[in-house]
């Protein structure tokens, strides 16, 4: 999927070099591409129709700014589009009232419980809450023991449901348990249910009525389908949400999904959930989000990352020793360690485009961990001098390098390959950033 | 079957008026592709797999109308009806391991399965191998109760290839003739938990030689594309040999499964329609095709 958009720009790179203007003939293909793409990243049919034509009206309207070429513009342009659609970061929850009340709701096998339990955590943690999680599927089998099992974990307190009781009735008592028991904020856990189940929907909306929640969320699969737009019109239209979660975001769904429930509701999407784990609820960043559904690697942050912990002064430095060539394993070094200090070897190929597939493959990224390590080892068992002349590496100075870097003479000589090798990338890489400062 | 159609003709929409008159056109111009290929985009069948079916909908020879011949060509893919393995108690014991994504619905899955056996005049037995949710393993026990059928499961934490081990003996030596083993949720992308997967599989094989019989996917209807990275993944840990799509019942059609069945030959057995333990039939091809296609009985 990747592939297909990124040969469809480079190719849009390539008929619009020495031309100063996108036209509608210029930018056909790629607009097509873009369409395959979105639709295969589960965007829902009617959005992407709306979602090309207006990035087609904008291209073919823009005044030719003099920093960017055509292919950027256009780059540029989808990437804003979609981020605009996505809306903003820190979202907040609505925490007044006493008790402060959210109430969790969605198709089946969402994510719901599981969240009810991360939001307790979040609220206690962040917000200084002491959270009651009401556990409002009366149809599930032990859903009630999930919920629980989670409220022990978080120190969360929890309110089952009775036998005959209706779903307003035990959110009204559950209101009351809070006052009683001491809790300022109440989660309202409810059972999966079809936005197209009128009955089910009808009893949502008597919770709500009863209960008048502050924040009623929407909780979404990432990987939902063409159903997206649906599911959030049923559940908008029955309950008013106030904002959305976008749940299993570590898998590999593109999240499409994220786009119509937006698009269709206008509400904001509060968290993310990335695993299994309680403590995994994460802000949403529309960057991100965009750059995942296009597929695009995560530039933006990337790019920020790299600014931040790469110094003007020393990427100045190497910028020039590589232009001179005078670039030395000293400097490899160094350029391995601003690396490591971008963070987990993971984390940093997430963000490169094309690279993010790398990181689903464990071994090798392990293996480039380990590589990294062998590296610093011996370079930093070498002398100054054979650092800066690494053409004095003899037979006996690699075997001595091996010895003390705890490494074999096959590892040396594979650093020193690399080494040759970066020096020729580290040219290339200085001409993108060059072309990438010039993008953001 | 009822069941089948009553939950089918909920999907249907005003689109099928349309799409009836353009069938009856016969030879189809580009608007009627297009149309036809956002009836199948919107059923979540692959974008390249639409393409590909109403292309060779096109090649089929002349003289059929051509929603006849996009209709063929969407069975053709699917492949024949599987045979109801549940259907009538075999000889041998049969191990089936239920597999997929969290939230997917394999727990009720498991249930309705054990229920299709029983109704069927077997006697089936249930692992609760989920030893990681919250009360996941009682979740399966409550359902147990309500087939009824034993349910063998370990306390949260276990070593779920070692409760999945010992429900196997005990299908065996209690005289059971199929155990369906439910397996905690797993992420395709997270590798420890496919080798936990993996090793589940290993561990029924050794409890029973020629285990697990029959390893099924279980698919929510509601997701798209990401349908086919997932089974790519599942199938790759443990061979697959069925998939199952649970919550068809609800507006989605799971066109994902023509572009799984394209790829990777897998075919769909069963199909959830409903919360209830009797709803789950066999997956059919015809009723599925035009619940897609959105055309009425007898005139497509």
């Amino acid at each position: 999927m990747f592939d297909a958009l990124t040969t469809a720009f480079q190719k849009l790179f390539r008929s619009l070099r020495g031309r100063g203007v996108l036209t509608e003939e210029n930018i056909r293909e790629a607009l097509r591409e873009v369409r395959t793409t979105l639709l295969e990243a589960d965007v829902p049919f009617d959005l992407v129709k709306t979602f090309t034509d207006r990035v087609r009206a904008r291209v073919l309207g823009q005044e030719v700014g003099s920093s960017l070429s055509p292919g950027q513009q256009f780059i540029q342009c989808v990437y804003e589009e979609m981020a605009a659609l996505l809306g903003s970061t820190a979202e907040e929850l609505a925490m007044g009232g006493s008790p402060g009340t959210l109430l969790l709701c969605g198709l089946h096998g969402s994510g719901k419980t599981t969240t009810a339990g991360k939001l307790a955590r979040w609220l206690a943690e962040r917000r200084g809450r002491r959270v009651l999680l009401a556990a409002g599927d009366l149809r599930r089998p032990a859903a009630a023991d999930q919920l629980g099992v989670l409220a022990a974990q978080v120190g969360a307190a929890l309110v089952r449901p009775e036998p005959g009781e209706s779903l307003a009735e035990f959110g009204v008592r559950a209101l009351s348990h809070a006052r009683v028991g001491g809790n300022d904020f109440v989660i309202f856990d409810t059972g999966g249910r079809f936005q197209m189940d009128h009955d089910l929907l009808a009893e949502l909306g008597e919770l709500r009525r009863a209960v008048k929640p502050a924040n009623i969320v929407l909780v979404v699969d990432a990987a939902m389908g063409q159903e997206s737009v649906h599911v959030a019109e049923g559940f908008h239209r029955a309950v008013g949400l106030t904002g959305l979660i976008l749940t299993k975001l570590d898998g590999d769904a593109r999240g499409g999904a994220a786009l119509s429930i937006r698009s269709v509701t206008g509400r904001p999407i509060l968290f993310t959930g990335t695993g299994e784990k309680l403590d995994q609820l994460e802000p949403f960043y529309p960057d991100r989000m965009a750059s995942r559904i296009l597929g695009m690697g995560d530039v933006l942050s990337f790019v920020e990352k790299a600014q931040e912990v790469v110094d003007e002064a020393t990427a100045r430095t190497l910028e020039r020793k590589i232009r001179r060539n005078t670039f030395t394993l000293e400097d490899f070094l160094v350029q391995y360690r601003q690396m490591q200090k971008m963070g987990p070897l993971e984390k940093v190929l997430e963000m490169i485009p094309g690279a993010s597939r790398l990181t689903s493959d464990r071994k090798a990224t392990d293996e480039m961990k380990r590589f990294v390590k062998k590296a610093e080892a011996i370079i930093l068992s070498m002398t100054p001098r054979e650092r800066r002349n690494p053409e004095i590496l003899n037979g006996s100075r690699r075997a001595r390098i091996a010895r003390g870097s705890g490494t074999q003479v096959q590892d040396v000589n594979e650093v020193l390959r690399q080494f040759k090798q970066a020096k020729l990338l580290a040219q290339r890489m200085g001409q993108m950033q060059k072309k990438l400062r010039m993008r953001f | 079957m009822m069941g089948w159609r009553n939950a089918l003709s909920r999907t249907r929409r005003a689109m099928a008026e349309g799409l009836r008159a353009l069938f009856r056109a016969g030879r189809p111009d580009e608007r009627t592709m297009e149309t036809l290929e956002e009836t199948l985009i919107r059923a979540d069948v692959p974008p390249r797999v639409a393409s590909a079916l109403l292309e060779e909908a096109r090649q089929v020879r002349e003289g059929e109308s051509f929603s006849d011949r996009l209709s063929a060509a969407m069975k053709r893919a699917l492949g024949a009806p599987s045979p109801d393995l549940l259907s009538a108690p075999q000889g041998a014991i049969r191990v089936i391991l239920l597999a997929g994504v969290n939230g997917a619905g394999k727990t009720t899955t498991a249930a309705k399965l054990a229920r299709r056996l029983l109704k069927a005049g077997g006697k089936p037995l249930l692992a609760a191998a989920d030893t990681f949710r919250a009360a996941g393993s009682q979740q399966l026990q409550i359902w147990a109760e309500r087939v009824p059928c034993e349910c063998v499961g370990g306390p949260m934490g276990a070593d779920p290839a070692a409760v999945a081990f010992d429900a196997v003996r005990a299908s065996v030596s209690r005289g059971a003739h199929a155990v369906i083993v439910d397996t905690a949720g797993r992420m395709h992308t997270r590798d420890a938990l496919m080798a936990e997967l993996q090793k589940v599989g290993r561990s029924v094989g050794k409890a029973l030689p020629g285990a697990p019989h029959e390893v099924w996917l279980v698919l929510d209807a509601t997701i798209g594309a990401n349908a086919l990275s997932q089974a790519r993944h599942f199938h790759a840990t443990l061979p697959l040999t069925g998939l199952i799509v649970a919550k068809l019942d609800g507006s989605a059609k799971a066109g994902f499964v023509l572009g799984i069945r394209r790829e990777l030959n897998i075919p769909v057995r069963y199909a959830g329609l409903g919360e209830g333990m009797d709803d789950l039939v066999p997956f059919d091809p015809d009723a599925f095709v035009q619940a897609i296609l959105g055309a009425s009985e007898g005139e497509v």
